[in-house]
């Protein structure tokens, strides 16, 4: 039971982090789907530090690894969301394809950087992996079983700071006009461009976020040939059911992070093992789910009226 | 002169243009990656994407490689088919890779676990992938949901689906699922003699020359029909194609069952060439779908265009797994055709940059003309 809340607890932050990134860029008007391809840099950032930092655990300072690795992992997905928003904002690209060639982009890159890194350490190592078995015990602090990572504390944190800077900032005012309206927006001075590019770029970081927040939860080696299984789709799912709303994209990522979450950890209760589902089908639930969901809410949607439609300075 | 400028404006070829543009800079990201990686070897790697196949001296090795690299291309083509359809009707199908497992599902699971035909299993694979597109379709038609987030839920479903499906099938002496060839003969499909063209490489198939045809269908559907029209007018804009008359709801539908009975074609025909077996522990949805993207947009949107843009792509990932292996690893070549469609993004921005382009130089022609005139004006008047 602790470990399902444990594990609960841990994917949706991830899915909570990022669907806050899908919400905060959408309100500035531009349609993240790159947030699978900044999940894994922001992962890859963060994986790196965790493998080269020298670490021991019971000696070394966990806090100091803890906010390098937070840093590396914000600073790569706010450069790579950065290719997101000049394809999107200066250059008026479709947002569909830009979000989706940069999902393929980042998977690629990531498994090229960590095998050509693995073959030059090591010419007979071809794996995509990175292993930081002991530099993800700088994350995690014992509550008697249950197992807290600090990145959960990061998700609440984050919760609060985007409502705040959405709704009670002259910031997240503008923001959010620039998503609704953005040629009304403009026309009182407000710089659509700048706030659809300061969107993206806290998307990015995020997103960055979640993505080593994912690859620390649960496990500790990574095999970046997989990317993130589609957590960055799953979160945008998250953020239509939230309603482009923090507080219920928090609800909406726990009850998703509970489905997720029974698919690891199904064998640890008598009654569901008795069932003798198939793994694959606990494998599906999340996604199951959130198609019915979506089905559901979509019809009246809320999304930001301006969203995915670039921003022409000559349409009034 | 004239007819050199009507060249340059032709919608047609300045995507063709764009694309050999997006092409070269992708090929230049890729090698600027391998420099990085490790300098010495950075051409030669290079060389060896592209050069794929033409790595072999003799000439009957040459033929068999390239005939491997066609029948890896016809799946791409169905999938680059499949995008290119959803698209021209303003949908993106991005769950081309979960209707493309699910062909591959039904025909093989038909195929070993049922000892059924190539041609029943080819169809049953069809009508899977058409039943997914629809889902996909009803959803968005009824219940207003994004295609993208469906499709791509639809496609982890799919996969843990296949998965499941064609875990009876398995070779227990592996992960794969057994060869037909030594579990299913009659599924094997036909190769129409085009084996012995390419050196005896039994995976050159009927796969080929089906995918060029259905090529050619869609373009002349697209194009030349009624039902296209309505099609791509719904795409345009809904509210006007309602009222119109056109049942909009309908012609989503129809979009998307088409789209995925076109990608699960390419599935079933590609694992029923029996090239590759499907590992039932995949973990990733196959890239397939996703390169269908690539090629759909790189062939500028014309069915035509595809059956180019995919052989390319297909060349230059198989070329991919050439490279020298000690320093460098084949992803390199997803890496360069990632960077590609990202580039092809640009494509909108390229055409703007050329007409605006092509629109001064006009001006100024235009305006030295009338200089010219006005000065031989001016001495005819003095004369």
């Amino acid at each position: 039971m602790v470990l399902l809340l444990q594990y609960t607890l841990i994917f949706s932050s991830v899915l909570l982090l990022v669907a806050l990134g899908g919400c905060v860029s959408e309100h500035s008007g531009v349609i993240n789907l790159a947030l699978e391809g900044i999940m894994v840099i922001g992962a890859l950032g963060g994986a790196l530090v965790m493998k080269f930092l020298p670490y021991t655990h019971g000696q070394s300072s966990a806090f100091v690894m803890f906010i390098c690795v937070l840093c590396a992992a914000i600073l790569a997905g706010v450069l790579y969301s950065v290719l997101l928003a000049f394809a999107c904002i200066n250059l008026k690209a479709d947002q569909t394809i830009v979000g989706t060639a940069l999902n393929m982009l980042g998977t690629a890159l990531a498994t090229v950087v960590v095998k050509s890194m693995n073959t030059a350490m090591n010419p007979d190592d071809h794996s995509s992996e990175i292993k930081y078995i002991d530099a993800k015990k700088a994350f995690l602090t014992n509550i008697g079983k249950f197992e807290l990572n600090w990145f959960m504390i990061v998700a609440v944190i984050m919760l609060v700071i985007v409502f705040i800077l959405l709704y009670k900032t002259k910031f997240g005012l503008r923001l959010r006009a620039c998503g609704e309206h953005p040629q009304a927006a403009a026309s009182v001075g407000i710089s659509v461009f700048k706030m659809r590019w300061a969107g993206v770029l806290l998307s990015g970081l995020l997103g960055g976020l979640g993505g080593i927040t994912y690859i620390t939860a649960g496990v500790s080696t990574w095999k970046f040939e997989n990317g993130v299984a589609g957590f960055g789709f799953l979160s945008l799912a998250v953020m239509i059911f939230g309603a482009w709303d923090p507080f219920r994209i928090a609800g909406a990522a726990l009850l998703f992070g509970l489905f997720r979450a029974l698919g690891n950890v199904y064998n640890g209760f008598a009654f569901l093992k008795a069932l003798n589902i198939p793994s694959a089908v606990y494998n599906m639930l999340p996604y199951i789910v959130s198609l019915i969901v979506l089905a559901f809410t979509s019809k009246k949607s809320r999304a930001p009226k301006a969203e995915g439609i670039p921003y022409d300075k000559g349409m009034r | 002169m004239n007819e050199k400028k009507s060249l340059l404006r032709n919608d047609g070829f300045q995507t063709f243009v764009t694309s050999i543009i997006c092409i070269i800079l992708g090929l230049i990201v890729g090698w600027l990656a391998l420099l990085i990686i490790e300098p010495s070897g950075a051409w030669g790697a290079i060389v060896a994407v592209i050069k794929n196949f033409f790595k072999y001296p003799s000439a009957p090795a040459r033929l068999k490689y390239f005939g491997s690299t066609l029948a890896k291309t016809a799946p791409l083509i169905f999938c680059s088919l499949s995008v290119l359809f959803a698209y021209k009707v303003g949908l993106f199908n991005i769950g081309a890779a979960g209707q493309y497992c699910l062909g591959v599902a039904l025909a093989l699971y038909l195929a070993i676990v049922k000892q059924m035909p190539w041609f029943v299993c080819l169809v049953a694979g069809i009508v899977a992938g058409g039943v997914s597109g629809a889902l996909c379709g009803l959803l968005k038609a009824y219940f207003n949901v994004n295609v993208v987030i469906s499709g791509i839920m639809l496609n982890w479903i799919s996969l843990y689906g296949t998965n499941l499906l064609l875990k009876p099938a398995m070779d227990p002496s592996g992960k794969d699922t057994f060869r037909l060839v030594n579990k299913a003969k009659q599924a094997l499909l036909p190769t129409l003699g085009l084996d012995k063209l390419f050196s005896k490489n039994q995976y050159v198939t009927l796969a080929i020359p089906l995918a060029i045809v259905v090529a050619v269908i869609i373009w002349i559907v697209l194009d030349k029909t009624k039902i296209g029209y309505e099609l791509k007018a719904t795409g345009n804009n809904v509210n006007a194609a309602k009222y119109c008359g056109m049942k909009e709801n309908r012609n989503i539908i129809l979009t998307m069952v088409i789209a995925g009975g076109l990608a699960a074609m390419g599935g079933a025909l590609y694992y029923l060439s029996d090239f590759e077996q499907w590992n039932v522990n995949a973990s990733a949805v196959p890239g397939m779908g996703f390169n269908g993207i690539a090629a759909a947009f790189l062939g500028g949107l014309n069915p035509i265009g595809c059956l180019f843009s995919s052989y390319f792509i297909t060349h230059i990932t198989m070329g991919g797994g050439n490279v020298d292996l000690s320093h460098y690893c084949a992803q390199i070549a997803d890496f360069i055709s990632a960077v590609i469609i990202y580039l092809c993004g640009f494509v909108l921005f390229f055409k703007t940059v050329m007409n605006g382009w092509l629109k001064k130089s006009e001006e100024k022609k235009i305006a030295r003309a009338r200089a010219a005139a006005e000065e031989a004006n001016k001495e005819g008047g003095n004369a």
